[in-house]
């Protein structure tokens, strides 16, 4: 039950939290746990299932694409406050990138088959998970189309 | 005499200038002090430009990139990137370089004291910036709190990085880096400069913001300003255009209504907004 309280009190900390009903804050929470990775650690590797997602209370984990015969290329970096990971709402299911611990992070994880399941039976919840998700795909979205305009480039000749 | 003064008189009259040092900034981009042929000293505002002339080659508009307070130099940093500046590019130290100038409008530094103030610079654009940043940091004591946020596309791109670790250190600006990529090893921010602006702690409603960079990155960086509540009359922009003549006879930089050498390069963006948008200007 402390554990339950504790981690009740770390998701109401988190801006995800903002505005959700107490109701379906318990619900979140009965798939949730607390993790920390120390820094280098994986929270998850390219091509692996999406069980997860991740809600960052401290530190960096940087999301990087790897190709080999060269260093890995980082292309985001998210920090406190920030949500780590859609790919479990979407199928195959499959994580896309790797995300590595750049520091000490300190996380709320939840478990993706046991949310799915809540979501499913009450759309309530589903309703507001996902309306607090398709701002971080959006914006993800709007992100990676800033980076591929090479926002810092020379405009002209002179 | 005050060189300053002598291009007010004749703002068509070029004057030499030597180059004292050059220092190479990034890969295609460096770093020029100029001191008049023959003493005297240049004052200039933050956000002014000159017209820098080099033989054989043409003019080409420059911002000034030094300290306002220094009067004995001029300070422009320079990329590389046609006919005039490559040939620019090319001069050593103790040749010369034509100046006029400086022109245009400055940034607002003194009417913004009494409020917070952010700067959102991206790629060579923090160059016409740190002359405000020097004047604002001289004057830290007029502002609320002060906020750079500074966006490149990698770490070994990053303009002046020295200085940016120093404004760093110091307990009364926050500064904010982040690179499009990185490799490991680069412990800061990844990510687009917008994603800088959330958070970054100012007072929206008493907030004076300066935006610098290549244009497009100034219509999302504004976008992300607005949406963190400063109004667009609080929000300035310092505007490129093919600036030829300096003083606003050519016609060249014109854009809309405003010329931008002689009624910029630096607008209030809600007296330009409309212009922003519009692909055929």
């Amino acid at each position: 039950m402390v554990q339950v309280d504790n981690l009740g009190r770390i998701l109401e900390e988190h801006p995800f939290a903002e505005g959700l009903d107490q109701a379906l804050k318990d619900v979140m929470i009965g798939c949730a746990a607390n993790e920390r990775f120390e820094a280098g650690q994986f929270l998850f590797r390219e091509g692996g299932d999406a069980k997860k997602f991740y809600l960052i209370r401290s530190g960096v984990v940087a999301v990087e694409v790897h190709a080999p015969g060269r260093p890995p290329l980082m292309v985001e970096t998210v920090g406190d406050g920030g949500v780590l990971g859609w790919s479990w709402l979407v199928p195959p299911h499959k994580w896309a990138f790797d995300a590595r611990a750049q520091t000490l992070v300190r996380a709320l994880s939840f478990d993706a088959t046991c949310l799915t399941r809540k979501m499913e039976s009450d759309p309530a919840l589903g309703y507001q998970v996902m309306k607090r998700f398709v701002p971080v795909m959006a914006h993800r979205l709007h992100a990676a189309r800033m980076q591929m305009f090479d926002l810092y480039g020379p405009a002209k000749k002179g | 005499m005050n060189v300053a003064m002598q291009a007010q008189a004749d703002p068509m009259d070029i004057r030499p200038f030597r180059i004292e040092k050059i220092r190479k900034e990034l890969a295609d981009s460096f770093t020029m002090e100029l001191v008049p042929e023959g003493g005297g000293s240049f004052s200039f505002k933050p956000g002014q430009f000159n017209m820098l002339y080099t033989f054989g080659a043409g003019e080409v508009p420059i911002s000034i990139s030094g300290d306002p307070s220094d009067s004995s130099k001029i300070v422009h940093t320079i990329r590389r990137v046609g006919a005039v500046t490559q040939a620019i590019g090319n001069l050593s130290e103790g040749m010369a370089v034509g100046i006029r100038g400086p022109f245009g409008k400055p940034w607002p530094v003194e009417e913004a004291f009494g409020s917070d103030l952010v700067i959102l610079a991206g790629g060579l654009g923090l160059a016409p910036l740190r002359p405000a940043i020097y004047m604002a940091l001289a004057n830290r004591h007029r502002f609320g709190k002060v906020v750079l946020l500074y966006g490149s596309r990698s770490p070994s791109e990053i303009l002046f990085p020295k200085e940016l670790e120093k404004w760093r250190g110091r307990f009364d600006t926050k500064v904010r880096v982040t690179v499009d990529r990185a490799e490991p090893g680069w412990g800061g921010h990844v990510g687009v400069v917008t994603k800088l602006v959330k958070g970054a702690g100012f007072d929206p409603m008493h907030t004076t913001a300066f935006v610098c960079g290549p244009e497009i990155m100034m219509r999302y960086g504004i976008q992300a300003l607005e949406q963190a509540g400063i109004d667009r009359s609080g929000i300035y922009v310092s505007m490129e255009r093919n600036m030829k003549c300096g003083i606003g006879l050519c016609g060249h930089c014109q854009w809309g209504a405003p010329f931008v050498c002689k009624d910029g390069p630096v607008f209030r963006f809600d007296e330009v907004a409309d212009a922003f948008t519009v692909r055929e200007l």
